[in-house]
């Protein structure tokens, strides 16, 4: 039980939907950017799109290949860990159940990898049956490099950490295996709505 | 590079404001007496939650501004004009009162004296209060490598820590400040943003490899980060840490 703050009384934006906003969470308009280094700039020409790791046989897309591929239009909440959430932002991407219909796999894990060497790891279950895309337009808009750009995941029901930015691909995996912050201290499998921010949370 | 991470869960902890420092007009230290607290890396953070009488709580990430040999942790915050809880933080808060935290946070953002360096840290506004604590680390563990911190803030009323930086700097660091709005008519430091030049003048040069950390606006980091990458900077030497508008 947290002890009062003296004289706290808060400032609650009532604009929101509070049965929106997962505990500690509050809401920003605007889209701050987090991230561990530089903004890498991959050339259109050099990106691909692969999926490896524990599958039959590894598949790869280029750029015009990846924009050939069916897409689709979601609007969705997202919750960063460090305690802002943005209610519907829309995204254009690819869902993750389409890529994977390319290989045949039993894998229960995958870690998704980034230009800049970012990794984030993820049950299978958590980006199947309509639940992750890798977006690249976001607002109407291609996806600006500080936001992740060309191409990031996108798991809007967990933390914002997961839906890792510049991604190139998903390296399936027999098991779970932490990726970035993951190692970090912060927790290995992040929802929001159970406040799992941290190791041992 | 080490991975450590931590151990067991954060719990939340109640720390006794000791003393408030006024460090600008818009900023504060807040000098915390935590008993139990089980130390923490320079460049770390730690969560803050406020609880209303009616239960409503909010929460905020604050870097930590000492150093883990120092006596009491220290947190400094600016008042955002729009925020809820810097504001309490700031013009509320009066010492002998509890407030509620937890942490050490983030292991990424850190430099420990085992790191080596040289060290180059670049601070835009209260991006400065990570290197604070790096400061007094690399003060305390007798000062094995070179650090240098390059500091742009709008004004001298704005530069936070001013005093406690010339004293690092007496005691070896190479402080450079940079002053982007207003300098007085006898400003000896860098006068306008951080940019190419600058940088060209300031940082070392890619050759040496020096360990660089950027903290501060979004918009800061990424034109910093940008062009000591495009200089020849390894970007996995490089680490950031953005604050936007909203860290309220």
């Amino acid at each position: 039980m947290s002890p009062i703050s003296r004289g706290f009384t808060g400032r609650r934006r009532s604009a929101a939907d509070p049965s929106r906003v997962p505990p500690g969470q509050h809401i920003t308009g605007d889209f701050p950017v987090l991230s561990a280094g530089p903004t890498p700039h991959t050339p259109l020409q050099e990106w691909t799109f692969t999926i490896g790791g524990t599958v039959d046989e590894p598949v790869s897309w280029t750029w015009e290949e990846f924009m050939a591929l069916p897409a689709e239009t979601v609007t969705v909440d997202i919750h960063c860990v460090t305690k802002w959430s943005k209610l519907g932002t829309t995204w254009k991407g690819v869902a993750v159940d389409t890529l994977l219909d390319a290989v045949q796999t039993d894998a229960e894990y995958l870690t998704a990898w980034s230009d800049g060497g970012y990794t984030t790891n993820l049950p299978l279950d958590d980006v199947t049956d309509r639940k992750a895309w890798v977006a690249y337009e976001y607002g109407g808009e291609p996806l600006e490099p500080e936001h992740g750009g060309p191409a990031r995941l996108l798991v809007p029901h967990l933390y914002f950490w997961k839906s890792a930015k510049w991604v190139r691909g998903l390296t399936l995996t027999p098991t779970d295996e932490p990726g970035f912050w993951e190692t970090y201290g912060y927790h290995n499998h992040g929802d929001p709505w159970l406040e799992q921010r941290y190791q041992g949370d | 590079m080490a991975r450590a991470a931590i151990s067991g869960r954060l719990i939340w902890r109640l720390g006794r404001v000791v003393e408030l420092v006024d460090e600008t007009p818009r900023c504060k230290s807040l000098v915390l007496e935590l008993p139990d607290w089980r130390g923490h890396r320079a460049g770390q953070h730690v969560d803050v939650r406020l609880t209303a009488e009616d239960g409503y709580q909010a929460e905020r990430s604050y870097s930590i501004a000492s150093a883990p040999e120092d006596e009491h942790v220290v947190l400094t915050v600016e008042r955002l004009e729009d925020g809820e809880v810097s504001p309490y933080l700031t013009e509320v808060l009066r010492p002998g009162d509890e407030l509620e935290l937890r942490g050490p946070i983030g292991g990424y953002f850190v430099w420990e004296s085992s790191q080596g360096g040289p060290l180059l840290m670049i601070a835009g506004g209260s991006g400065v209060v990570p290197f604070r604590a790096m400061l007094r680390h690399w003060a305390a563990s007798r000062r094995a490598v070179r650090a240098r911190l390059l500091y742009s803030s709008r004004t001298l009323e704005d530069t936070i820590y001013r005093k406690e930086l010339e004293r690092v700097a007496e005691e070896g660091a190479d402080v450079q400040l940079t002053l982007t709005r207003q300098w007085p008519a006898d400003w000896r430091g860098h006068r306008g943003r951080v940019d190419r030049d600058l940088l060209a003048e300031v940082a070392w040069p890619p050759q040496q490899r020096p360990l660089v950390y950027i903290c501060g606006p979004t918009a800061f980091v990424e034109a910093v980060a940008e062009a000591l990458v495009d200089a020849g900077h390894e970007p996995g030497r490089i680490k950031t840490e953005r604050f936007g508008p909203t860290g309220a």
